[in-house]
């Protein structure tokens, strides 16, 4: 008797794949859209209407060397994460985590006071919250019949 | 030691999964960056976990395969929208084979600054011994 294979030739299978893979990085790119840092820190802005949140990964950098600085609708952060103190005649396996000073600057979508920035650092995530600036606030306007 | 001039990078790095199979969480999965070193009595890992809780943090080691998995929380901010975003927030997953024995009721392990050190020190029986050569 002769027994048909119901097979999938390969061709298809390598095509689903692709597809997936296709998906796979449509996914990844929205439906937020990712960009490359220019330089350490990468940084995300959120935004609401009368406030900014600025959150950026900076693992292994002390508090105390992080420097957040604002100047109209720009935002500088800068520091410098320390080498690990390794002990003498320590072999390395791995050594993938970098380390020296930083600095960035990022425009901000609008200007922010810069007496009420505050800034948390937790579990190597830094949250800066800049508070629109009280004369750059959309102004309601109303409309008369 | 010249490893250590390495410079500071921005790109995360995403744990490449088998075909045909997917994470669980809908998350995105990255490998934490680190650092391995050895000494005389013991084995240093450092990790990099950005935005993961102490709580959150899974070390497991069986035989010798140290395991590391963090899950981070989702970065949503209600009322916000996401108006610039250059890094991508996820879960944190590696595994390393370790080169010697440990002794795994000393093993240490701190957290700090999102950054996990292990102190893995080696079992009595694999810590490196001089062997003498004696000639007639």
């Amino acid at each position: 008797m002769f027994v048909r294979r119901y097979r999938t030739p390969t061709v298809w299978r390598e095509m689903e794949r692709l597809q997936r893979e296709m998906n796979r990085l449509y996914d990844a790119f929205s439906p937020r859209r990712y960009r490359t840092a220019p330089g350490y820190p990468a940084m995300n802005v959120w935004m609401a209407e009368d406030k900014l949140v600025v959150t950026s990964e900076v693992p292994g950098v002390a508090p105390k060397d992080i420097d957040v600085s604002v100047v109209n609708d720009t935002l500088t952060l800068s520091g410098e994460r320390a080498p690990d103190a390794v002990e003498a005649g320590a072999q390395y396996h791995r050594s993938e985590r970098g380390s020296g000073k930083f600095s960035r600057s990022l425009q901000l979508p609008y200007g922010v006071d810069a007496n009420k920035v505050e800034a948390t650092f937790k579990n190597g995530l830094l949250r800066i919250i800049l508070p629109r600036k009280e004369e750059d606030k959309p102004r309601k306007i109303k409309v008369k019949s | 030691m010249s490893d250590q001039e390495k410079s500071l990078e921005v790109q995360k790095e995403e744990v490449a999964l088998e075909e045909g199979a997917e994470w669980a969480r809908d998350r995105r999965v990255f490998l934490p960056r680190s650092d391995i070193y050895e000494t005389s009595d013991h084995i240093m890992a450092v990790v990099d976990i950005p935005g993961a809780r102490e709580e959150d943090i899974h070390v497991t080691l069986e035989k010798n395969v140290l395991t590391i998995n963090a899950y981070v929380e989702a970065d949503h901010m209600e009322g916000y929208s996401l108006a610039y975003a250059e890094y991508e927030v996820g879960d944190y997953q590696r595994s390393f084979r370790l080169p010697d024995e440990i002794d795994r009721d000393k093993i240490e392990a701190t957290y700090r600054d999102g950054v996990l050190r292990l102190r893995l020190p080696k079992a009595e029986g694999a810590k490196m011994r001089k062997i003498a050569i004696h000639t007639d």
